[in-house]
């Protein structure tokens, strides 16, 4: 079992998630979040005053997948969140211990299979 | 004309006909029906002021901006039914009235409600604008009290100066030996004297935490909602043409002529800012647009019914470049902290339009009076020393009663929250709740 976390440009999240799918990958959490890199800052003005915006926008898509579908997952979300820019955003695999299932009591891969 | 025949036939055949009567009933009817229309509209001011406070304003404090808004309404208006219409509109003594307390003056005949539900909504006006540039730190209970004062006593015995004739009264501002002072619907009498008001709060209370560094750097405290306070610009658009072709209280042709007059220079004035901020920032500025379009709205009130559209196209263009350098220079110069820019807005355009008068009063070119007062337009510097004279008085009266007013409540009561309930916000601290609830 493994944690797959990633962070990606809002735009795509339609993308990777239409690939997720079509890798029968169904369970993910979809967080707003904000993060920084070597993207650009942007210059905003608020009644004459400057603003230096330096934290972006981004989505963060978490899921705990069995071992077969970590490559399965991992190239969805590279194909399907690349435009090919600074700022397209990571991708992290994790061990993951132990999971439960809340609802059906279920735990290890059962409970994400 | 074919239904006023049928109806003086219908009033004829019941043997009601009397001489012209009944066309001053129709009229008089009218003429209510009109100004009530008015009234409501400027009610509805209250909605766009909050909006725009709001909108110009962080999250945390939209609860408390709903509430002083409302109360202000409210008490004030209570107020001004009890006490501020006989000071503004009673029987002068000199400086202010002294009859008409208690609705005493107001008889059975509808016109003297709807004159004083009329004369509400404006007085309310003033103590709103207020409101906006001490937004974010200034305590409930203090804004109550300040509140109180303005539309229970400082707004009514100055308002008494210009409009106590409309009622009651005579104010001295009236009767100059260079001629009346003219401020048509309250570029002065309303807004200069609420941005006279809002600056010496602002003042007096010092700017929110956060928006000048320690080495005197102005930073940005962005607005939580631009789209609120668009809306609650073009809430106040709709609501000024109640304002000032309402204040004819007369329902004949000068509403429309007033109501145009009004939208020429609000349109001009919204352009002009619109591309003063495009020079200076590179990018057309929506707050700055905005406040644009309020200011040629403050500037045209007093002239709108005295001016042409040629005046009314300079009032507006002058307000739009005033509205946008004065809040630059309150801002970064000056470092005085107004959130919503009220002071610039009603404070620095309500002075200029009410100037403006005396530069291009035209009523005879408009047919409506037998000279043109405006120093361009022939009428010499009579009516303009005559404006001076209101605007200086204006600004002085909302100066001096304003500082006294704020530094009494903050010696007394206080009138700033402490540092803790700033950052937390005055919703939670003061009014135990959050505008934008999320379960937790």
């Amino acid at each position: 079992m493994k944690m797959i976390i990633a962070v990606i440009q809002p735009e795509k999240l339609n993308q990777v998630k239409k690939l997720l799918y079509a890798n029968e990958i169904n369970r993910f959490i979809v967080e707003d979040c904000f993060g920084h890199s070597d993207e650009h800052s942007v210059i905003e003005t608020y009644r004459g005053v400057e603003m230096e915006v330096d934290l972006k926008k981004k989505i963060r898509v978490s899921m705990a997948v069995n071992d077969e579908f970590v490559d399965k997952a991992v190239k969805a979300i590279l194909e399907g969140g690349r435009t090919g820019k600074i700022g397209d955003g990571k991708v992290f695999v994790l061990p993951l211990d132990e999971c439960y299932s809340i609802s059906s009591g279920k735990s290890g891969n059962d409970a994400i299979g | 004309m074919k239904k006023f025949f049928i109806l003086l036939g219908i009033f004829g055949s019941l043997g009601l006909w009397a001489q012209t009567s009944e066309i001053e009933v129709l009229q008089n009817n009218i003429n209510t029906v009109w100004t009530c229309l008015a009234a409501f509209m400027v009610f509805f001011m209250q909605a766009g002021f909050a909006l725009v406070e709001m909108g110009l304003t962080r999250s945390k404090n939209s609860i408390n901006i709903i509430m002083k808004n409302l109360m202000d309404f409210s008490i004030g208006s209570l107020l001004f039914f009890f006490i501020g219409f006989g000071l503004m509109f009673g029987t002068t003594n000199g400086l202010f009235g002294t009859t008409d307390f208690f609705l005493s003056g107001v008889t059975g005949d509808s016109w003297s409600y709807t004159f004083v539900l009329f004369q509400t909504v404006f007085a309310a006006t003033a103590a709103t604008i207020v409101s906006g540039a001490m937004a974010e730190r200034t305590i409930f209970t203090s804004y109550l009290l300040y509140s109180i004062v303005i539309t229970g006593i400082i707004y009514p015995i100055s308002g008494s100066w210009a409009w106590g004739s409309l009622f009651n009264g005579n104010g001295w501002l009236e009767q100059l030996s260079t001629g009346a002072f003219i401020d048509f619907a309250g570029s002065t009498v309303v807004h200069s004297l609420g941005g006279w008001l809002a600056l010496a709060g602002a003042v007096t209370i010092g700017p929110r935490r956060g928006k000048y560094g320690p080495d005197g750097s102005v930073m940005a405290i962005p607005g939580h909602n631009i789209p609120f306070a668009a809306l609650g610009v073009f809430i106040l658009w709709l609501a000024w043409f109640g304002f000032n072709a309402g204040s004819t209280t007369v329902g004949d042709g000068s509403i429309g002529r007033i109501a145009f007059i009004t939208n020429v220079s609000a349109v001009i004035s919204a352009i002009t800012c619109m591309f003063a901020s495009w020079i200076k920032f590179k990018k057309p500025d929506v707050t700055m647009s905005l406040n644009g379009a309020l200011a040629g709205l403050v500037g045209i009130t007093a002239g709108c019914a005295n001016v042409n559209w040629v005046g009314a196209l300079v009032i507006g263009f002058v307000s739009g470049l005033l509205v946008f350098y004065s809040v630059l220079f309150i801002d970064s110069k000056l470092k005085i902290d107004d959130p919503v820019g009220a002071i610039s807005v009603h404070g620095v355009c309500g002075a200029w339009g009410t100037l403006a008068v005396g530069l291009f009063g035209a009523e005879k070119v408009l047919g409506v009076g037998s000279a043109n007062s405006g120093l361009f337009f022939g009428g010499g510097i009579n009516q303009l020393i005559s404006q001076l004279i209101g605007v200086a008085s204006f600004m002085a009266w909302g100066l001096v009663t304003g500082i006294i007013l704020f530094n009494v409540i903050k010696k007394v009561y206080g009138l700033r929250v402490n540092e803790d309930e700033e950052y937390v916000g005055l919703d939670i601290e003061e009014h135990g709740l959050e505008a934008y609830y999320e379960s937790k």
